[in-house]
């Protein structure tokens, strides 16, 4: 029997007259690796940010674990999901409070955070730099940090919108190793945008490949990338489109 | 970042607090609007802690100093205790409006013709205030005005209607729009003519080459009266001890003691109450 | 020149001699300028934070008063506040004119815009990922508007030196509201203005000095503060 973390059925978001994404209905299967994948500008982003409840989808409805997302259950969600931006966005301040933000609005005891901030840092690779302030970081080391700050909070849902898109490869190959050691430690759903289809092949269980804010193709990662069904997925594969 | 933000707000707070005050509080103090010629004149340096003494320190004399026109509004919105101007026609209308009561002349002191030693329009030779103004007219001499409506520059506007003169948008005639001091300034760096009440001057004769062309005509006088704000138009005024300070300094101690007061050793006011 | 010279000797002997009734001018001049920014940061920065972070109908025509009032011309402030106190006026019954209190309410309108305006400048120019991000961690809209003014602290100081640098220098209001009461009501501005009245130059210029001497103190402990962020 497959629990679904996350459902969204008939999602579409207009921005003024503009329609980004039209009528998508999808499942997200709890403790899986999801990769939305799809060139720049296709509406990701913007699912990313509906599912996050950063933004009010236009219509539709989105359920969590058989939650009805209203205004009551809305805190409560809140505290379960959290996302990683393309950019750090790091709060001008150290390192270590930075990580312990999402844990000191929880009310977590101090010494509970001291040991849960330790704990992600060192996942991270970033262990020793509590005390540095966040602005004198590089771009990987702040990206890597922003994730501990998201990990920090042991969220059941995590979403990532190309979070690797301004990385190094060496900081991307990091952050990848990363993402596979929280699903296999745990048990966090991932839902992860990204136009790189090496990444969405080396990291994902599932595949939802979206175009014009439509939902094109959903598939296991090996079946997408080797008997992919549609034509526009087998013509962004083939990478015809860079 | 809190705990310093803390210490400047405590920091703040210390500043706001009200600071202990050092002189005694029972005290009542009344208000006095005045001009700030005559504070500038330093005269009520003198009087007020004569008068503080002579009552004991139970009333003290708050010193409102603005131009003649605003110390007159602010008793009639009922915001002092006292009036000591020298605006006589505006005085009187006061009185007449039913703000005043108990107006009474205290001093005089005089206005003076000042200009450069080379004295261009002979003002020198002039016999009337009238005639040394029409002079100047005549010669199309710079004058500075205050232009700024100071009693000082109501006088000087009486002149010059007198002497049949309309000087407003000639080109030899300024106006500074200042105060005394600075208009003094403005006529000494420009060689001009000015009129200047004698306080001002004898405070500044050692710092300007301008000098004294004509004086003592009685139409260059200056009186100053006092008068307290009505009770019955405003009830919550200190009129018993404003009452007290006109008592004051009408009396034979304080008229001597304005009489006494020079400024580089001359004399400035001259009392006007000795006959009460 | 030559009076410059004057002036600042004065004032090096008006800070050795230092008597009771100058101590008196400098810390009412202190008292009333650091209250107003107090009151005037509490207001502004709430006001300026507002509007940054919240949009609402009124929205920008608020801001658009915000900008115009930082212009406001300290004697039109004074003159308002005086008319509002004076006994004939609607608080007349308070007895506030003529009292440091009076001081204080007419240098809040004028450094309140101030600091809300910068406040507002501040806070719509920080990262709008920084409120996200925020949010996303479990913020509610709250928590939310504090991460982002904690993200724009160092520029909302800025906006608040701006306030004090207004308040400290400020003649204009505290005169018609104050009256330059000797002994209760005189600030360093308000001397500078007497003595300026009455001749003495470098008098008044030695005060302007002080004055400016103690400005630069009270900034330099906002800068060290500031400057803890760069």
């Amino acid at each position: 029997m497959m629990t679904h973390a996350l459902q969204i059925q008939d999602l579409r978001k207009c921005y003024g007259g503009l329609e980004v994404l039209s009528g998508c209905s999808l499942e997200f299967e709890a403790g899986k690796v999801h990769v939305l994948l799809g060139p720049n500008g296709v509406g990701k982003t913007t699912l990313l940010r509906i599912l996050n409840l950063l933004e009010e989808p236009t219509e539709g409805v989105i359920q969590f674990n058989g939650f009805k997302e209203d205004g009551q259950d809305g805190s409560l969600i809140r505290r379960e999901i959290t996302m990683v931006f393309q950019r750090p966005a790091l709060f001008k301040t150290t390192v270590y409070r930075n990580v312990a933000y999402g844990l000191k609005l929880r009310k977590v005891s101090r010494e509970k955070i001291r040991e849960r901030v330790g704990e992600v840092l060192d996942l991270v690779g970033m262990s020793g730099c509590a005390g540095r302030e966040a602005r004198t970081l590089s771009a990987g080391e702040a990206q890597r940090v922003a994730l501990a700050r998201a990990l920090a909070v042991r969220p059941r849902i995590l979403f990532l919108d190309e979070p690797t898109a301004n990385l190094d490869p060496y900081n991307a190959r990091k952050v990848e190793e990363i993402i596979l050691e929280i699903k296999s430690r745990d048990q966090t759903t991932i839902l992860l945008a990204t136009h790189n289809l090496f990444q969405a092949q080396r990291i994902s269980d599932r595949v939802v490949f979206l175009y014009a804010g439509r939902v094109v193709e959903t598939a296991d990662t090996r079946t997408f990338f080797e008997h992919p069904k549609e034509e526009l997925s087998r013509q962004f594969i083939r990478g015809e489109w860079i | 970042m809190k705990r310093i933000a803390l210490f400047w707000i405590a920091v703040c707070i210390l500043f706001s607090m009200p600071l202990p005050s050092v002189s005694a509080e029972d005290a009542v103090r009344i208000r006095m609007a005045s001009t700030t010629s005559t504070q500038n004149s330093g005269l009520l340096d003198v009087l007020f802690p004569a008068f503080e003494k002579a009552t004991g320190g139970r009333i003290k004399v708050d010193l409102i100093a603005v131009g003649t026109g605003q110390a007159l509004e602010i008793a009639e919105r009922g915001d002092a205790d006292l009036v000591f101007v020298h605006a006589p026609e505006l005085e009187e209308e006061f009185v007449k409006n039913g703000f005043g009561v108990n107006r009474h002349p205290v001093m005089h002191n005089d206005f003076v013709v000042l200009g450069p030693a080379s004295d261009p329009a002979g003002v020198k030779d002039a016999h009337t205030a009238i005639d040394a103004f029409q002079a100047i007219a005549k010669q199309k001499a710079l004058f500075i005005s205050r232009g700024d409506r100071s009693g000082t520059h109501l006088k000087e506007l009486a002149v010059w209607d007198k002497a049949g003169v309309n000087p407003k948008g000639e080109a030899w005639y300024i106006e500074a729009g200042s105060g005394m001091a600075a208009a003094l300034r403005v006529a000494e760096e420009k060689r001009a003519y000015t009129l200047s009440d004698r306080g001002t001057y004898l405070n500044y004769r050692t710092r300007i080459s301008l000098g004294i062309l004509f004086q003592g005509d009685p139409a260059l006088y200056n009186p100053y009266g006092i008068m307290a704000v009505n009770p019955k138009r405003f009830p919550h005024v200190h009129y018993k001890e404003a009452m007290r300070f006109i008592e004051w300094i009408l009396s034979p101690e304080a008229q001597s003691l304005i009489a006494s007061y020079q400024i580089n050793g001359e004399q400035l006011f001259y009392p006007d109450a000795r006959g009460n | 020149m030559n009076l410059l010279c004057h002036g600042v000797q004065d004032a090096v002997r008006l800070i050795l001699s230092l008597d009771r009734s100058l101590l008196d001018i400098l810390l009412l001049s202190l008292r009333v300028s650091c209250t107003s920014v107090l009151f005037g940061a509490l207001i502004g920065i709430s006001l300026g934070s507002l509007v940054g972070l919240r949009h609402f109908p009124g929205r920008d025509v608020i801001i658009t008063l915000l900008n115009t009032f930082m212009g406001l011309p300290p004697v039109a402030v004074g003159l308002m506040v005086y008319l509002l106190l004076s006994r004939s006026g609607p608080f007349g019954v308070l007895g506030l004119l003529y009292t440091p209190a009076a001081m204080i309410i007419a240098q809040t309108l004028l450094v309140t815009p101030i600091i809300a305006a910068l406040t507002h400048a501040a806070v719509t120019g920080v990262d709008p990922l920084i409120g996200d991000a925020a949010k996303s961690l479990g913020a509610d809209s709250l928590y939310q508007g504090f991460a982002v003014l904690r993200e724009s602290r160092y520029a909302i100081l800025a906006g608040v030196i701006a306030g004090f640098g207004r308040a400290i220098g400020e003649v204009g209001a505290v005169m018609i509201v104050g009256g330059n009461i000797t002994g209760s009501t005189r600030t360093m501005t308000t001397a500078m203005v007497l003595e300026t009245g009455m001749g003495n130059f470098e008098l008044a210029l030695a005060l302007g000095i002080l004055l400016l001497m103690l400005a630069f103190l009270v900034n330099m402990g906002l800068h060290l503060l500031q400057g803890r962020g760069y």
